[in-house]
């Protein structure tokens, strides 16, 4: 057990195991979100109520929900990195920050695209909308703050508490739709009672969700690599890894 | 597959215009930063590889070095 953690602190073999992860996740990634792209745009029926543009679902809430996912990831890294200093949390704490950003940028412009058609306005200040604007804004701001400090241990620390502080939104887009009863609407899937949706629906839904999960690992991982490089670039493993001329 | 024409699936009811562009915009996102960190990694080998292999034909290399 200790000498997992031992390793993980490693840069070389980090670098190394992702690769072999990624060898493997990748495809299996692309395959997965083709096969739901297609799954979802092509072979669902349209909803009762809603027409042809609920399949917007199948990006918007994949997205949200890993959004939130990669908040978890990004304020535990965080936490790590302030409690035990280990290097490898930062890392991966400003690896997820980007990969969020983007997932939360895809929630919030499906979610404007498919409110045109099914409320009549592209965007409204409502509870659940307006705190994952705030999560877009938390990421950039993890982002921002990274890139203005020159001491990257003092801007570890500092997005690490801007991150925790940060997790009061958590809770709030989770139950806004709820505590805020406007256009929203609630959660169609529950882990405790019955889903309120069509498994025909479901089962395409849940597909990208993993898909959207895998996703945001290849990501993760690939630009924690990318960053590993970087900040070991005056480390022997490093230099001998460019000198041998292979990117992979 | 649901739709019945191709013309269907494109227009899809009047929302194709919603659900296509949605799905073009997660798309090319997706595909950003799927790419972006391995160009980032080459990029940096590559300059990385010309600055040691610069350093080492040098006059100073093996002070460098040490």
């Amino acid at each position: 057990m200790w000498s997992f953690f031992h390793k993980l602190g490693s840069p070389p073999w980090l670098y190394s195991i992702s690769g072999v992860i990624l060898r493997w996740l990748l495809p299996i990634t692309l395959v997965a979100l083709a096969v739901g792209l297609a799954w979802s745009l092509l072979f669902t029926a349209p909803d009762f109520r809603q027409g042809n543009s609920y399949r917007i679902i199948y990006i918007h809430v994949p997205a949200a929900v890993v959004a939130l996912a990669g908040y978890y990831v990004m304020a535990i890294a965080g936490a790590i990195n302030l409690i035990w200093k280990m290097k490898m949390a930062d890392v991966a704490m400003r690896s997820a920050a980007s990969v969020g950003a983007a997932l939360t940028f895809i929630a919030l412009i499906t979610g404007a695209i498919w409110g045109k058609p099914t409320w009549g306005t592209w965007w409204v200040w409502d509870a659940r909308i307006t705190s994952m604007l705030i999560l877009l804004f938390l990421y950039l701001g993890v982002i921002a703050l990274y890139e203005a400090f020159d001491n990257k241990e003092a801007a570890g620390k500092a997005c690490a508490v801007l991150c925790l502080v940060g997790m009061v939104n958590i809770p709030i887009i989770y139950k806004s739709v709820d505590w805020w009863y406007s256009l929203h609407q609630p959660a169609s899937i529950k882990f405790t009672g019955d889903s309120t949706i069509d498994t025909s629906m479901l089962y395409p839904l849940l597909l990208m969700i993993v898909s959207f999960y895998a996703l945001f690992t290849c990501c993760l991982l690939m630009n924690m690599r990318a960053e590993l490089l970087q900040r070991g670039a005056r480390t022997s493993w490093v230099k001998k890894l460019a000198l041998a001329g292979k990117s992979v | 597959m649901y739709f019945d024409s191709f013309n269907a699936l494109l227009t899809m009811d009047g929302h194709g215009a919603f659900v296509w562009s949605a799905y073009l915009i997660t798309t090319l996102v997706i595909a950003a930063i799927l790419v972006a960190p391995g160009r980032r990694r080459k990029k940096f080998l590559r300059q990385l590889a010309g600055e040691l292999k610069r350093s080492r034909g040098g006059p100073n290399s093996s002070k460098e070095e040490a």
